[in-house]
């Protein structure tokens, strides 16, 4: 085995590549919110499917997509390794149970969190990134270019209370992965430190909240101003 | 004090084992807790039965021999070793559950008994320094920050109880393995084998079945000695820049 694969294989190998995963996945959140916060702009949808066309032809942005679905994949396959591992260390369990007295509730069901985050995801892919890709949207022409309306397809979407309520509760669930995950990435990479530590758990407090928040607000806009 | 006690028993490594109730009288609100058990061993014994099995050796929280799962939580409601944990810490009346610490890597041999030789074995594997013998070094011969030695300190005082482990939902032993890795990684006398040290570390406390690590800071929380995760970062960083730069393929 080379010392590559060996790292890789041991415990605190597999924790970086979660962390590391884990850490570009927040990236891309903040990105992939920046470009959808253009769903409140009131302008029928232009800016939007504008950047929609955008995302869909740009070579940085698809090696930046490629790179986020390798993220995926790697987060959730050895999130399953870990876990299988973990689980291993502890054939038999404890008959009574204090563990909500040292740990949070987030840290201790990160699989169940991200599960829940996985489901909604291939859901959410197939509502938007498939249709966008390779479903039959309509089109609008913006001077003389034409544009997928995606703006549309989320539109009517989001007129269904059970989409939005599907949005809303799997943005919770992504709050509480990382209100956990955010700070926990940086302990895995060994980064802790009396200055900086305080700082990085107060953001993740702050993102774990305004990103999903903000997430969820768009359903909720759109399902009240239509 | 009147207490139910449900307690594991376990004839052997390979017997299947199981709760037994047994109620204590005559228990006295300053007794600690192994003197508690003393007192219902002693009852057992007069009455011919096998008494109950459970580690112990200083009584005085330095040794980390004693281990025992209280209620939900290794070394019961308190910060502090079973020893040191006295009965004022409980209600008169109470059902006190008593199990032993459960990891894949401490195999259960009776009742109450873990083998811990796991620990022993993550030590052995780089948890010392090679120095040559000879005459005794002078003091401050090798000068080491105070703020460096405190921290190197708090490192060691980790007595190897594993109750990190037992605590952890992931039977992890990062805590301990990375308060031996930190206190040698700190101090000039550990730094000479540090990359070294930490692979091998790391390698053993995976190979003998420990699970990873979630930072959900249980083993914080429970460590009677108050070792900090902090440690278990400065163990991530070691490792890291160990197999980066190390001479080890
Ligand atoms: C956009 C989505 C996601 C983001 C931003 C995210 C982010 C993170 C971060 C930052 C961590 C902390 C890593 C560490 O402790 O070093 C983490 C841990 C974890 N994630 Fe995710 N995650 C996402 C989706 C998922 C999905 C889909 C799963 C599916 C199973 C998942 C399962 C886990 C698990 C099990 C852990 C804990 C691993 C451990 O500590 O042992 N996550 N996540
Ligand atoms: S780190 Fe704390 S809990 Fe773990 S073995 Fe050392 S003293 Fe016990
Ligand atoms: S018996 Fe030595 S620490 Fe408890």
């Amino acid at each position: 085995m080379s010392w590559v694969t060996k790292t890789l294989k041991s415990t605190l190998g597999r924790k970086l590549i979660m962390a590391l995963t884990g850490l570009f996945l927040i990236l891309f959140l903040t990105g992939h919110l920046a470009g959808n916060i253009q769903l409140f702009f009131n302008d029928g949808g232009q800016a939007f499917n504008i950047y929609a066309k955008f995302m869909t032809s740009n070579p940085i942005v698809k090696l930046l997509s490629y790179l986020t679905y390798i993220s995926v994949m790697g987060h959730v396959a050895y999130s399953i390794m870990l876990g299988q591992l973990n689980k291993a260390a502890r054939p038999i369990g404890y008959a009574q149970s204090g563990a909500s007295t040292n740990s949070t509730w987030a840290s201790r069901n990160m699989g169940i969190l991200g599960t829940v985050i996985l489901v909604f995801l291939a859901g959410h892919m197939y509502s938007f990134w498939y249709q966008m890709h390779w479903g039959g949207i309509p089109t609008v022409m913006y001077g003389t270019e034409e544009y997928k309306d995606l703006y549309t397809v989320v539109q009517l979407a989001f007129q269904q209370t059970w989409m939005v309520a599907l949005y809303v509760i799997a943005m919770g669930f992504l709050g509480f992965h990382l209100s956990h995950g955010f700070s926990s990435a940086f302990q895995s990479l060994g980064l802790n430190h009396v200055k900086y530590s305080p700082a990085i758990k107060a953001i993740g407090n702050l993102y774990c909240i305004v990103v999903p928040a903000l997430f969820a607000a768009m359903p909720l806009y759109i399902y009240f101003t239509s | 004090m009147q207490l139910t006690l449900k307690i594991w028993r376990q004839k052997n490594a390979s017997d299947k084992g199981g709760f037994a109730t047994y109620p204590v009288n005559h228990v006295s609100k300053d007794m600690s807790f192994l003197e508690m058990l003393d007192v219902l061993n002693e009852e057992l014994t007069e009455k011919g039965e096998d008494p109950v099995h459970f580690d112990h050796d200083c009584r005085e929280g330095i040794c980390g021999t004693c281990s025992l799962y209280i209620n939900g939580k290794p070394h019961g409601p308190l910060q502090t070793t079973t020893c040191q944990l006295h009965m004022r810490s409980f209600n008169d009346g109470e059902t006190i559950t008593i199990e032993p610490w459960r990891a894949k890597a401490f195999p259960v041999l009776k009742d109450l008994v873990v083998d811990r030789g796991a620990l022993d074995r993550i030590i052995q594997a780089g948890g010392y320094v090679n120095v040559n013998t000879g005459g005794v070094p002078d003091a401050n011969e090798i000068p080491i920050p105070k703020t460096i030695a405190e921290l190197a300190m708090d490192a060691a005082q980790c007595i190897g109880c594993g109750a990190c482990v037992a605590a952890c939902k992931n039977a992890s032993a990062m805590l301990f393995t990375s308060a031996k890795v930190s206190q040698l990684a700190l101090l000039p006398q550990g730094r000479v084998e540090r990359k070294t040290r930490a692979e091998k570390m790391v390698a053993q406390m995976d190979s003998e079945g420990f699970g990873a690590c979630t930072n959900t800071g249980a083993c914080e929380a429970e460590c009677p000695k108050g070792i900090s995760i902090t440690n278990i970062a400065r163990m991530n960083r070691e490792y890291f820049s160990a197999v980066i730069s190390s001479d080890n393929l």
